[in-house]
């Protein structure tokens, strides 16, 4: 990460030079630093430099119990904290092989879509800033602070919710919660409406994003790059589809699949994400299964606290996993999940103790930041802002 | 839901395409098998793992075209000591499979395998900073999240968790 690295970029013989982009600058979304060599506007090579938000959230599980995991999580891919939670909480339950009850499932995915309506919002606003039209972002912002209400009421915690638990959600949804995401999915595509109105058809928009930053559906395979960087070069693949988790395979909805693979496309499939998610939404909402939204494991999912006032057992359950947490069986696994910027998967190892021996995050920021030079070599400096942003880094999420 | 034992017997995964294609392939690069939770790992020999990798590449009918994630594990104290960990994806096939390499603690060199798939860059970058695994062939293995100038690999068990450095 550090200076070192930067001699790998010396200055060509004699026509080009080394420009430094970031890590504090304003379109590079976090702390991420470009070391480009340009030859005059035009770009010859670009090595993004990163690890500046590296806070070794890997090696901290490894002594925390496993519980006590769910909250770290969140802070990895700060904008979609509850896909984090949803992966890490999938595949323990998977080591210890739980089933979840329906009703569970269906806030898991209700909330899971909101979030993800929640990370293209920031991503659209901030995109549209970089590029100019600084107007969306705050009809983008505006609609996020209904959603951050909404992750409020739910979770008590705007940003970093850690609603989910291992075996379930914390609480029940709130009183009158259904009604407010209702009225938000009623509401919401005529929003979407409003940013295509801006965006879609403006001139500027399609110049400065048509044709620019391209990638071959050969080399977005090849370069690891998953969910809306990839589909937007022609690769069918949608993980809640084609690998369905926590429900999903009782959801319909129209995966997005570009062919151009430029940023242009990869915002016409964000947007139209945003439309479909708002559909899973409504689906959930509508068939909202009543029950209990803990899986029935008292020696891994905490009992309710009226139990716990009256019942003996309880009591003792309680105090267990508080203290010393519950063993896991022995054994490995990777869940993957289609989080709002790909495939986000969590490979966990267990040796059979109240704590993780290994959780490894693949992030999908991490990988599709490899993309970012073969769009942006031989193009113009200024296509580099359009790059990042179509690309949808989250710096938290590629350092961790 | 209780858990299905895992199945161990490489005779007994003969049932499942990746395994048969790999013993077929070369029956010594196989090491063992493990069919666990409905996830398949296999053990490769590790001067095999880069053919490997590129003979389950071009497989016609395996596919897998995609690599997931590599990261690796730590086993301090006993030996091997190092696990590497590829995460192999089938866009076609929608499958996956996971490749493991044993590393002894004494050479942890391992080949790299960017002229398969170019996406390991970074992977194998983070495995190296974090782990010290040395990946052959590797263009620029150079630290990726920690400074230059850092000491150690934090992801080892044997790294100090706290104390002063």
């Amino acid at each position: 990460m550090a200076l070192t690295q930067t001699p790998a970029l010396e200055p060509g013989a004699d026509k080009t030079m080394i420009l430094n982009m970031g890590p504090q600058h304003p379109s590079t979304h976090g702390v991420l630093r470009l070391v480009v060599e340009i030859d005059g506007e035009t770009i010859v090579r670009i090595m993004p430099d990163i690890g500046y938000l590296h806070t070794g959230i890997e090696k901290t599980t490894e002594a925390k119990f496993y519980q006590q995991v769910v909250p770290l999580t969140d802070r990895i891919d700060y904008l979609c904290p509850m896909t984090n939670n949803l992966a890490y909480c999938l595949a323990v339950e998977k080591l210890l092989g739980l089933e979840i009850p329906k009703r569970a499932q269906w806030i898991r995915v209700m909330m899971n879509e909101i979030t993800r309506i929640n990370s293209h919002l920031v991503w659209l606003g901030t995109h549209a800033l970089d590029i100019g039209a600084m107007s969306v972002f705050l009809y983008c912002f505006r609609e996020r602070e209904d959603v951050l209400r909404l992750f409020e009421m739910v979770a008590g915690q705007r940003m970093m919710t850690s609603y989910f638990r291992i075996g379930g959600v914390a609480l029940d949804l709130p009183l009158g919660f259904l009604e407010r995401v209702k009225a938000f999915a009623d509401r919401f595509p005529s929003n979407v409406d409003e940013y295509e109105n801006l965006l879609t058809n403006n001139p500027i928009w399609i110049n400065r994003l048509k044709g620019v930053a391209k990638i071959s559906a050969e080399d977005a395979i090849a370069l690891g790059t998953t969910g809306p960087t990839l589909r937007a070069s022609g690769i069918d693949i949608d993980l809640r589809r084609d690998a369905p988790y926590s429900g999903y395979e009782n959801f319909q909805f129209k995966v997005p699949v570009g062919k151009e693979g430029d940023v242009y496309e990869r915002y016409l499939l964000r947007v139209q994400e945003l439309r479909e998610s708002v559909g899973i939404v409504k689906q959930a909402l509508e068939g909202m299964p009543e029950g209990s939204i803990k899986a029935d494991a008292p020696k891994v999912v905490l009992p309710d606290r009226e139990k716990m006032k009256t019942q003996m057992e309880s009591l003792i359950y309680h105090f267990k996993i508080i203290t010393e947490g519950f063993t896991v069986p022995e054994g490995e696994v990777y869940q993957a999940v289609e989080s709002p910027r790909g495939e986000m998967g969590y490979y966990i190892v267990s040796d059979g103790t109240a704590k993780p021996y290994r959780v490894h995050m693949r992030s999908p920021s991490f990988a599709n930041l490899q993309a970012l030079p073969k769009m942006c070599e031989g193009r113009l400096i200024a296509d580099v802002v359009a790059a990042i942003g179509s690309i949808d880094i989250v710096l938290g999420d590629v350092d961790r | 839901m209780a858990l299905a034992p895992a199945i161990t017997d490489i005779d007994q995964l003969k049932d499942k395409p990746e395994v048969a294609a790999l013993v077929g392939w070369n029956a010594a690069a196989v090491q063992s098998a493990k069919f666990d939770r409905n996830e398949l790992t296999v053990w490769i020999a590790r001067d095999q793992i880069v053919p490997a990798c590129l003979f389950l590449r071009d497989h016609p009918t395996l596919q897998f075209n995609m690599l997931s994630d590599v990261t690796a594990v730590d086993w301090y104290p006993s030996e091997p000591r190092f696990e590497v960990v590829y995460q192999l994806l089938s866009i076609a096939r929608k499958a996956r499979l996971r490749l493991k390499v044993k590393l002894a603690s004494d050479d942890t060199r391992i080949g790299s395998v960017i002229s398969v798939w170019p996406s390991c860059n970074f992977f194998e970058r983070e495995v190296f900073d974090l782990f010290g695994i040395q990946f052959e062939g590797h263009p620029f293995l150079k630290r990726i999240m920690l400074p230059d100038d850092w000491k150690g690999h934090p992801l080892r068990k044997d790294y100090p968790v706290e104390g002063y450095r």
